[in-house]
């Protein structure tokens, strides 16, 4: 089995982002950066099936060169091989992303057997890039899928549908976008940073293409910070709550 | 100029997360928006959908493609693009929503914009500039964009649209749909979708009991669980709560998780960290239920008790089934 | 809720473990209406607190902090969140050994349980560490953990049950109202987000936010947050089956700078090994921006590499389980002050505005407890002068001093540290007018609250021939740090001839107005109203009785004083004045330092060269000691003061700064034919002043021992009131506990045949090594110690329970962990040298 974890590089963000002047972009100058969180599980999931199955875990990021850390990190945790398409640090779209993941998993060989990406990107949330690159490669696709059991090149995956399940079950090759919740990731150990410290980067520069859907500006929405209405403290104040919920239509 | 519209559907029922889509596809276009359903024609909600303002529904029979594959239904929305002419393809940024359309736009070499707050054409109808607002971060931020598209590809976030019945109901015509297949549409398909959901679910709830870390440990939850199923919700959860291992992910409310839009949100310790408050801020009415007066959820709650969830949630159970023995 | 109380005794901003302690003891002491604001949630408002790896190391080399640890352990016993665990430090290096022995001795000068250890011992602790990569270690078995935010949490609940205080959670603090004119305002009411509080008091224990908060009300405090990187690495299997938070003893790999402690199931190994991190106080980010909290920053890994690597060296099992995993690495952030001392007291700059910040985890309690007696009008019980927040000088508290020396200071967070370890940074700020003369003649300068001051002079090398064989030259590396020779050839050169000392350090401020007198009369022990010209050493005092300073106040007029100080000290003691003034103006501070430099001149030809230069009567008739008046020097006004801190006829030359290398010229070109020689510190404040026993503020003379057992009571008490002077008298009445002596060291070889020399602070004990202790609990150990060229001895002083001071007792003193004999030179302050104190009053 050769894996192929497509991860972004996201700031790590507290109760309020904060953008900057200009309003192209978060302010991350006191900001961490991590592995968006679905793709954190991506790679905890590659892991476990090629500990399952034998095989290799690549870990492939688009972003600026500080997107290493992210590569490294999941170096840490037992990816094998690491791939940085550096960018200049502009936005790249869901489609050239795509592009650009596609060209790498043809530039690989002998050719990877499943491709992992997270459900969406936890900043842009454009939910496609996935489908787009099993598109391109016409590999089948499912996405936000919370179990995956491989065996024979036959993939059964699940996921949750309105308080349900649905199942699929498909051919390798293939693309699967998974969500967190298929797994707790581990954590890093010492001798694994220690590892990941001292591994080589592949390294691709694919040039930036323009998408025809262009952010202008971002911004917080504003929100109306309420000050709750104090119902009372303790047991003492089940009466009030329980006239609330009368008023409130949803007692029984 | 014609709007289509995916509109899933519960139990023969539109979802709530497609009426909010409707409501968002009527606001695009002065026409009215025409509905792409899956299922039995003889079963289509009509009278909703009439209510929503749709004059078509174009629905696809089980006969011709049964359950969901999402490359096919794609297929579909392709293949009534070239028909109709639409002007712009919409759906509920839904897990399939999200997914249906990805798989569009990768058919079509369209852009696919997600979680749109609000569209409108920019510049004269037809020449296919949009200008958007959308969500990113769960809806912690909003961008605004311009999508250079003909049409435009637009799944709408549900927590920011409030599903609005049109003004006039409109008379609705239904057309069955001959989609042609392609090979390979249905290599994916969903061989164990249940038609119907199994209970209650969280996103679309009308009261969820929340817990968070507050609650303690995987033993702490039965009151909670005895509360929500007394008032006919579910429980939610915080991300602590799934990644201690507490209780499942599914429970999790959240930029990770679900976004809940129920009635009532009960939320029990839970301090209320922004990527929760992205799940939850959609609730109609959120009561806080924290030890900390200082806890951040309070700024985001409406009502709040002070005290600790073991000693009010308990008391809270009681008092109502006192009450459901009085009354 | 807007149950913010309109007004309060005192508003407490901050509630870390500095601020709950604070307002504990308050109402302790009596405090009611209090108020603790919090911008955060109770009880981790997301401070350093919540951060904190809680330990607590009791052994300190500064005493000030060492009690102030001893006392926090003691109230987090007394909370019953205290876990004994011990601690251990291990050297991977010779150097780090004999410091280990160091801090053995130092351990044994206070009380502290310790001792040295084979790596063998070590692995027995520690079975998880690998004694291979150790030389050997300390064990300190009293080492233990806090719960501090439990600990945080039940003080402040006292403080409620009490009736005494209301918290404000969540309330941002918007900002400080002064009122008043002129220099020094005063605190009128705190804004926050949930109202406005009057007060009259407001306390900052604002931690890495303290600056920030300081300055709504115009005051600046010298302190940087900084960052201390630390992870947890778990579960680890061999801590599966203990209970509790801690059963290992914490290591401290101080070599690496990194610490390994338990934490439940976790080991957290933290650093301050990595590159100096800096944050503005402004740009922390808010509570809603901080994924974690505002002081867990991001971790940067890469500074933190080189740790790991260094970690699982020495513990390469436990480390290294694969299935042990980093599960929470941050980079903390901690406060930093440019001396690595908390940041105490009334602020000068706004009356009512205190500062109990920069305080950590380990001292917290103990800080909380001084800062709420001295808001109380109490000497606090643990003499926190080192800590005044009024100590520094303007200079001192610029962005970039205070960032030059946290930088400087953190990499040495467990840096063998020399007692006269000198700072690089921020180098030189202050220098006197004859600065370049003195660099021309090679002058080795250390610095003094940022004045350099030459130490001894290159140019005296050619002396070390002239007096070859008593200069007491140094073996040990060491000792010869931060030393030379030459100090001891300028000693004997300017008893010899004369020696010129520059000391533009000293602090100058001057007291005038109708009121003048009565001022200096409230403070000082020695009688003021004496007549103009007059010069007059004093001690001050503190309420207890306790020193407060020492220094010469020269009366100029009827209602003009000029009180001098050491450089050291003179921001503190001029805010003491201050606070003293009285009311209504009648008395008025000026400070002086930068307008005034002094030149001291000593020695038996001091007169010949002045008398060269000078017309003036500079006979002793003519110019008797302990007089001050204007002369005229080569053309320049100079008002000269015959005193003598070496012991040698001579004077003090007070000069307006501009003319102070006018006046050095001449007095050099006059000395050319009298033995002139230019002296360094190291005479003036160590050599000289031992052999005359003369007493150093802040070594012999602190708020801990009183004028008797100083042996500076003077047989008749002034009738004026003065501060102290109750407790003075009753100190009279009764004999000293302790008696402060010199010693002379009996043999200096080291069991490898070495000479070794003491350097300070090593503890006294009796000739078979028992610990020497006063009948008030104090500890005997050198307060002072370095070379009496002139006697020919290494001299030692320090304060002996009253039945060990007689001249001739054999005692020990212990030094890097052996023992040397010593002997009882002088009980009391007759001088070693001139025992009549001829010379100076020839």
């Amino acid at each position: 089995m050769e894996v192929l974890v497509c991860v972004k590089r996201v700031p790590v963000v507290g109760g309020k982002i904060v953008v900057t002047a200009d309003g192209q972009e978060i302010d991350t100058r006191m900001s961490g950066f991590a592995i968006s969180p679905h793709e954190e599980c991506a790679v905890e999931e590659a892991i476990q099936i090629t500990e399952r199955l034998g095989g290799a875990v690549s870990v492939l990021t688009l972003g600026p060169a500080a997107a290493a850390d992210q590569l490294r990190d999941a170096l840490a945790l037992g990816a094998g091989r690491a791939v940085l398409l550096e960018t200049d640090g502009r936005e790249w779209g869901p489609v050239a992303t795509a592009a650009a993941i596609v060209a790498q998993a043809r530039r690989h060989t002998p050719g990877y057997d499943l491709l992992l990406l997270g459900n969406e990107a936890a900043d842009t949330g454009d939910y496609q890039v996935g489908i787009r690159v099993a598109h391109a490669l016409g590999w089948p696709c499912v996405t936000g899928i919370k179990h995956i059991e491989i065996s024979d090149g036959v993939v059964r995956a699940r996921r949750e549908y309105r308080g349900s399940e649905e199942a699929f079950e498909f051919g390798l090759p293939a693309v699967i976008t998974v969500k967190e919740g298929i797994n707790l990731p581990r954590y890093p150990s010492l001798p694994g940073r220690l590892r990941a410290k001292r591994a080589a980067i592949e390294q691709h520069e694919p040039p930036w293409e323009a998408d025809s859907l262009r952010m202008v500006g971002l911004r917080v929405p504003q929100t109306e910070r309420k000050q709750a209405t104090v119902l009372g403290t303790g047991a003492d104040a089940v009466p009030a709550l329980v006239a609330l919920l009368d008023e409130l239509g949803v007692l029984p | 100029m014609t709007v289509l519209c995916l509109v899933e559907q519960d139990g023969g029922a539109v979802t709530d997360a497609s009426l909010r889509a409707l409501t968002f596809a009527r606001s695009l276009a002065t026409d009215a928006p025409d509905a792409v359903l899956f299922g039995e024609a003889a079963g289509v909600p009509a009278q909703t959908l009439a209510s929503y303002g749709v004059s078509g529904a174009h629905v696809v029979e089980p006969g011709q493609l049964a359950g969901y594959a999402p490359l096919a239904w794609a297929r579909v929305l392709a293949a009534l693009i070239s028909e109709t002419g639409a002007s712009a393809v919409v759906a509920a940024a839904t897990d399939r929503g999200n997914e249906v359309m990805a798989h569009l736009g990768a058919l079509t070499g369209l852009p696919m914009a997600a979680s749109c707050v609000s569209a409108a054409p920019a510049g004269p109808s037809g020449t296919g500039q949009w200008r958007l607002v959308r969500q990113r971060w769960a809806g912690l931020l909003l961008e605004d964009a311009v999508l250079d598209a003909a049409p435009a590809l637009l799944t709408v976030a549900i927590d920011a649209v409030q599903p609005v019945p049109a003004d006039t109901p409109a008379t609705l015509a239904v057309q069955p749909c001959q989609p042609e297949l392609a090979d390979g549409d249905l290599t994916v398909r969903a061989t164990e979708s249940a038609g119907q959901s199994g209970g209650i679910s969280l996103a679309s709830a009308r009261v969820v009991v929340g817990g968070g870390r507050g609650v303690g440990g995987p033993d702490g939850f039965a009151p909670l669980e005895e509360l929500a199923a007394l008032l006919g919700g579910v429980v939610g959860v915080s991300r602590v709560v799934t990644s201690e291992g507490w209780r499942p992910h599914s429970q999790q409310v959240g930029q990770t998780g679900t976004k809940i839009t129920p009635e009532l949100y009960l939320a029990c310790g839970i301090s209320g960290a922004i990527q929760h408050i992205a799940g939850c801020a959609s609730a109609k009415h959120i009561v806080a239920v924290n030890k900390d007066p200082g806890a951040p959820i309070l700024a985001h709650a409406e009502y709040a008790v002070i005290g600790d969830l073991h000693e009010v949630i308990p008391a809270l159970v009681t008092a109502i089934r006192a009450r459901g023995v009085s009354t | 809720m807007s149950d913010t109380p309109s007004r309060a005794s005192a508003v407490i901003i901050g509630a870390g473990i500095v601020g709950n302690s604070l307002v504990h003891h308050l109402a302790l002491l009596g405090w009611r209406d209090l108020v603790l604001v919090d911008k955060g949630p109770m009880p981790n408002p997301g401070g350093s607190t919540g951060h904190a790896s809680n330990f607590i190391f009791p052994i300190e080399y500064s005493k000030m902090m060492m009690e102030l640890t001893r006392d926090s352990t003691e109230q987090y016993q007394a909370l019953g969140v205290f876990t004994c665990s011990g601690g251990i430090e291990v050297a991977r290096t010779q150097e780090r050994m004999t410091e280990l022995r160091r801090r053995c001795s130092a351990a044994k000068a206070w009380g502290i349980p310790a001792q040295l250890v084979s790596p063998g011992e070590v692995r027995k602790l520690v079975p998880y560490l690998d004694e291979s990569v150790i030389l050997g270690g300390a064990h300190f078995p009293t080492v233990g953990v806090v719960d501090s935010l439990r600990a945080g949490t039940l003080m402040r609940e006292q403080a409620e049950q009490a009736g005494a205080l209301h918290v404000l959670a969540g309330a941002e603090v918007l900002g400080i109202e002064v009122t008043g004119a002129g220099p020094r305002p005063r605190v009128r009411a705190v804004r926050t987000s949930a109202g406005e509080i009057e007060t009259d008091v407001c306390v900052i224990c604002c931690g890495v936010w303290s600056p920030r908060i300081a300055a709504m009300a115009g005051a600046r405090l010298p302190l940087t947050p900084i960052v201390h990187q630390m992870i947890s690495v778990g579960p680890v299997p061999l801590f599966a089956g203990t209970t509790g938070e801690i059963a290992y003893p914490i290591v401290r790999d101080v070599d690496t700078n990194m610490y390994e402690r338990q934490h439940g199931g976790d080991m957290e190994v933290g650093s301050y090994a990595h590159r100096p991190i800096i944050v503005g106080p402004d740009e922390i980010p808010s509570i809603e921006e901080s994924p974690r909290s505002p002081t867990e920053l991001p971790f940067t890994q890469d500074d933190f590499d080189p740790q790991l690597a260094q970690a699982l060296e020495l513990m390469p099992e436990l480390l290294g389980d694969e299935r042990a995993g980093i599960r929470y690495a941050i980079n903390g952030l901690i406060s930093m002050t440019p001396d690595g001392h908390p940041l105490l007291g009334e602020t000068p700059e706004v009356k009512g505005l205190w500062s109990a910040a920069a305080s950590w985890v380990k001292e917290g309690p103990g800080v909380g407890r001084a800062v709420a007696e001295w808001m109380s009008g109490q000497v606090p019980g643990i003499d926190v002068h080192e800590a005044n927040i009024a100590r520094f000088y303007p200079c001192q508290r610029t962005t970039a001093h205070v960032r030059g020396r946290a930088r400087e200071g953190f990499n040495k967070m467990y840096g063998i540290i020399h007692p006269a370890e000198q700072w690089e940074s921020g180098r030189p700020v202050r220098v006197s007018p004859v600065y370049h003369r003195e660099r021309e003649l090679g002058a080795v300068f250390f610095e003094t609250a940022g004045w350099e001051r030459p130490f001894w002079y290159a140019s005296n090398e050619a002396l070390l021939e002239r007096y070859a064989g008593r200069l007491m030259p140094r073996e040990a590396e060491w000792e010869s740090r931060w030393w030379s020779p030459v100090i001891n050839a300028e000693h004997l050169a300017m008893r010899d001839g004369c020696g010129l000392v520059d000391l533009s350090a000293f602090a100058v401020f001057d007291i005038t107005g109708p009121s003048a007198l009565e001022t200096v009369q409230s403070l000082a022990v020695a009688q003021m109203d004496v007549a103009a010209g007059r010069v007059v050493y004093t001690p001050l005092l503190d309420e207890r009785g306790g020193f407060k300073a020492d220094l010469t106040i020269m009366r100029l007029g009827a209602d003009h004083f000029r009180v001098v100080t050491g450089g050291a000290t003179g921001m503190t003691e001029k805010k003491w004045f201050a606070d003293h003034l009285p009311a209504g103006g009648s008395a008025a501070l000026a400070d002086l330092t930068s307008a005034w430099t002094t030149l001291g001149l000593w020695g038996p030809r001091s007169r010949d060269v002045l008398q060269a230069v000078s017309g003036d009567d500079w006979s002793h008739p003519g110019f008797s000691f302990g007089t001050c008046r204007d002369v005229e020097v080569d053309g320049v006004t100079v008002l000269a003061s015959r005193i003598s801190y070496v012991g040698e006829l001579g004077w003090e030359l007070y000069v307006p700064m501009e003319q102070g290398a006018r006046l050095w010229d001449a007095l050099w070109d006059a000395g050319a034919g009298h033995g002139l020689v230019p002296v360094g510190i190291g005479v003036y404040g160590t050599t000289g002043r031992l052999e005359k026993g003369y007493r150093s503020y802040g070594n012999e003379l602190t708020p801990d021992y009183n004028l008797a057992e100083a042996g500076m009571m003077r047989p008749r008490v002034k009738e004026h009131a003065f501060v102290g002077k109750d407790a003075y008298l009753a100190q009279r009445e009764k004999p000293p506990v302790a008696v402060l002596c010199t010693l002379t060291v009996d043999d200096h070889r080291s069991a490898s045949g070495q000479l070794r020399y003491m350097l300070g602070g090593e503890p006294i004990l009796s000739a078979d090594g028992g610990r020497l202790v006063d009948d008030d609990g104090r500890p005997s150990y050198v307060t002072s110690a370095g070379s009496g060229p002139s006697v020919g001895k290494h001299l030692l002083m320090a304060y002996l329970p009253a039945a060990h001071a007689r001249q001739g007792e054999r005692l020990s003193v212990e030094y890097l962990g052996e023992r040397y004999p010593v002997t009882v030179a002088v009980a009391g302050a007759t001088p070693l040298f001139d025992p009549e104190n001829e010379r100076v009053r020839s």
